[in-house]
């Protein structure tokens, strides 16, 4: 439904509080930069002028995690990164999501080995899984927007 | 709070607030956890005990500050890992830590039949796909004996040099956005686009293409890729003057990157660099000149060399290097030839399906080659290309059965760290920024 | 040659990156001759790649003198390969050596045993010799176990500083996640490698 249904003849929306705050969280996601590996060039583009993301209010990537809400683990995530990236999801603040972009995130990808974590869920709780090796910045985008659905199906305040 | 219920809270270890799964209580039923354990694995690097024989005495006195340039770092293109002795703002020291992104690609080519293979080289130089396809084709070519038709060497340089112009844009792209240039990085990557579109004609891929297999090409390029890449090159060269437009006189650009971070051309030799890094210190060395491979030799083009051997010095380099790209796939467009495009060997190439109704000698090297896969013999060798970065070369060794026995890359980006601390002593951290842009490293072509 | 319009400095003289041909037959024999000769070591020749076979305790003055006399200035790829169970000595470390001037590439191949023990033999390190060759060992020592003597910095490079075990040795396993089937769920449930989430 438009706003301009919703207005009437009165001037005024009203909305749910839920309604009103999964809508803000989800349209100024900002993203953590968390490139890893060839997924994060993908993501480059994504962000670049072809592809925009900014579009999604993702214009801002930030490096400092304390100041995102999102982060995209894009590439493989190998033993001795483990630590690290525990660590950078822990700083994050909530209300925070994670995107397991590409198939190194979501499973291990290509690499069954030693020497690379089979699925960043391991590590982290994951939301979305982008599947794709790298995905298209088109995949990458439409999993943002499954994460934006999901958010605004979340109940922020009703009681736990 | 987690954002959805379903997923169950890790165990906290008592320690600290950071865990990783692996250091959770475990049952009796599980084995032991591998050996890393979070709390003290990479990060326990930090601690001056570890690294007081490279860290001077004055930071073991407490005089200079020991920083973190940790994993995630936006300037530090992937996952590098530097720790800097600061005085001031002055870096005294630096020493890399690498292997956050370390794949055992290696050990899992050695899993794998030769053109399973193959597709992990794609992922190693993720800027440098079809480079990383070329190299490995071109050892599996050597060791085998295999020859591969001119139709098909003419589309290896073109695609090469596309994607030489590729890793180039995006270096400048990533290099200009450190020095707080951001306008370029969206220029670049727009032109990388119809670099990309050009890749996904010929083989369904963006960048992971894996298009270059031994004894040729997967499958002729389409109807559309000759026009497709004309006009590429048509747009190129004016855009490349956008940049330089940009750029190269730009006084702040210029503040930021002469005499910075300068290395000689006897040290630059000594510290293994080669690719941009050599040439923009004055030693005139490029593979494709003096090893050519895939018909080089056939192409007239120009190796940039600039003796500043400062940041300045190597951005000149690489722009040129990317006319000059422009320069060697149009000659090579236009001497396109016709023919076929993968070998007609039936021991290492498979045939065309066609001929599986026809012929039955076809049939069994189908089987053969898509079951068991196809073997070299006995054997080592070493076949370096000039990759944007540098020298990449591969060291195939075989034991006569379907699997690499040993496979080695000898990767630039690697060699190129190395040498890093030599060339920020004495700069600032702003300037290191700069440095490491210029060095152009890959951290997946790094740590393998 | 540098014919940029953008270059400011003043250009001495162009530049060549004319070469000799790679690989040239007269200049190859004769290096040959003259390092048999000397240090008496057996040489191969294949796919057109010259490789020399020498003892680890030769490696030190072998180098010296292909770096000094005869111009192989730049050590392109340190590496080594296992052969175990079939060959004794087990590793084969293996340098390619490359002369700028001459445009020559060498192949040298250094049979050495696993330093597991202290008092094993161990090969020389070449960081003195060609300064590069630091971190290549570094990562022959973190994958193969293979320590260099007098080298000054040997810690792993690539692994987590605490891992055990050397990743690039055949009895090293792949260390991969087996796909677990309804007839296997268990089995491989109890061997896998992961720790535990508390089901919340």
């Amino acid at each position: 439904m438009g706003i301009e249904q919703k207005l009437g003849n009165m001037g005024v929306v009203t909305i749910k509080l839920e309604e009103a705050i999964n809508w803000s969280r989800a349209n100024a996601m900002w993203p953590m930069l968390f490139g890893l590996a060839c997924c994060a060039i993908e993501m480059m583009s994504a962000q670049a002028s072809n592809y925009d993301l900014s579009r999604f209010g993702m214009e801002l990537m930030r490096a400092s995690p304390r100041q995102s809400d999102l982060m995209i683990v894009a590439g493989r995530v190998s033993r001795k990164m483990v630590p690290v990236l525990r660590r950078l999801y822990d700083q994050m603040p909530d209300p925070k999501w994670v995107i397991a972009m590409g198939d190194c995130a979501s499973c291990g990808g290509v690499f069954n080995n030693y020497a690379i974590v089979q699925g960043v869920d391991e590590v982290v709780p994951v939301d979305v899984y982008v599947a794709g090796c790298p995905p298209r910045p088109e995949a990458l985008i439409h999993g943002i927007m499954t994460l934006h659905e999901k958010v605004q199906r979340e109940r922020p305040i009703a009681a736990k | 709070m987690y954002p959805s219920k379903k997923f169950p809270k890790p165990v906290l270890s008592a320690a600290e607030g950071s865990v990783s799964p692996e250091q959770t209580p475990v049952s009796p039923l599980y084995p032991a956890p591998p050996p890393v354990s979070p709390s003290e694995g990479s990060l326990a690097a930090d601690s001056i005990g570890e690294l007081s024989h490279l860290v001077s005495e004055r930071a073991l006195k407490g005089e200079t500050v020991l920083l973190n340039m940790g994993p995630q770092h936006p300037s530090t293109h992937g996952v590098l890992r530097l720790l800097l002795e600061l005085d001031g703002e002055t870096v005294l020291n630096c020493i890399p830590d690498i292997g956050f992104l370390h794949t055992g690609i290696e050990k899992n080519m050695e899993a794998k039949t030769y053109l399973k293979a193959e597709v992990m080289t794609d992922r190693m130089d993720y800027m440098n796909n079809i480079g990383n396809n070329l190299v490995y084709c071109l050892a599996v070519e050597k060791l085998a004996e295999l020859d591969v038709p001119p139709r098909a060497q003419a589309v290896r340089v073109i695609l090469a040099e596309l994607q030489r112009i590729a890793s180039h844009l995006v270096w400048l792209g990533t290099h200009a956005l450190d020095l707080a240039a951001m306008s370029v990085f969206l220029y670049c990557f727009r032109e990388r686009e119809m670099i990309l579109d050009i890749f996904e004609m010929c083989s369904g891929q963006r960048m992971m293409t894996t298009y270059i297999r031994p004894g040729g090409l997967w499958r002729d390029t389409p109807v559309e890729f000759e026009e497709a890449v004309r006009q590429f090159l048509k747009i190129l060269p004016a855009r490349i003057d956008q940049y330089e437009a940009m750029l190269t006189k730009n006084p702040i650009f210029m503040d930021r990157t002469k005499k910075i971070g300068i290395i000689s051309a006897e040290e630059a030799v000594k510290w293994g660099l080669t690719g941009p890094a050599l040439r923009g210190s004055g030693m005139p060395f490029d593979l494709r000149k003096a090893a050519p491979y895939s018909g080089y030799e056939q192409y007239a083009f120009d190796v940039p060399v600039h003796s500043g051997g400062d940041v300045y010095a190597r951005y000149q380099v690489r722009m040129e290097e990317m006319r000059q790209s422009v320069r060697i796939a149009q000659q090579a467009l236009d001497h396109l030839p016709f023919g076929p495009v993968r070998s007609q060997n039936r021991k290492y190439v498979p045939p065309p399906r066609s001929e599986l109704s026809t012929s039955m000698e076809a049939v069994i090297h189908h089987f053969k080659l898509w079951t068991e896969g196809f073997t070299l013999p006995e054997g080592a060798v070493y076949v370096p290309v000039e990759s944007p970065r540098g020298e990449l070369g591969c060291y195939l060794e075989s034991d006569g059965g379907p699997k690499p026995y040993r496979v080695h890359f000898r990767t630039p980006s690697f060699v190129h760290l190395q040498a890093l601390p030599l060339l920020s002593k004495g700069h600032l951290v702003a300037d290191l920024v700069a440095i490491i842009g210029s060095i152009d490293i890959v951290l997946g072509d790094s740590d393998r | 040659m540098s014919e940029s319009p953008i270059s400011e400095e003043a250009n001495q003289e162009p530049l060549s990156t004319d070469r000799p041909p790679l690989n040239e037959v007269p200049f190859v024999d004769e290096l040959c001759q003259e390092l048999v000769k000397r240090f008496g070591l057996e040489v191969r020749s294949f796919r057109s790649e010259t490789i020399l076979i020498l003892p680890a305790e030769q490696l030190n003055r072998v180098a010296l003198t292909l770096r000094d006399e005869f111009k192989f200035n730049f050590l392109s790829s340190l590496t080594a390969s296992d052969y175990w169970p079939k060959l004794q000595p087990r590793f084969h470390i293996v340098y390619q050596l490359l002369s700028h001037e001459h445009n020559q590439r060498l192949c040298l191949r250094v049979p050495v045993n696993a330093s597991d023990t202290a008092d094993s033999p161990s090969v020389p390190t070449l960081e003195t010799v060609w300064p590069v060759a630091n971190w290549h060992e570094r990562e022959v020592f973190d994958m193969f176990g293979i320590r260099f003597e007098h080298h000054s910095d040997l810690r792993r490079i690539l692994m987590p500083v605490d891992w055990e075990g050397y990743p690039l040795r055949k009895d090293y396993p792949l260390g991969y996640e087996e796909p677990q089937f309804t007839f296997n769920y268990e089995d491989i449930k109890i061997r896998k490698h992961r720790g535990s989430y508390e089901e919340a």
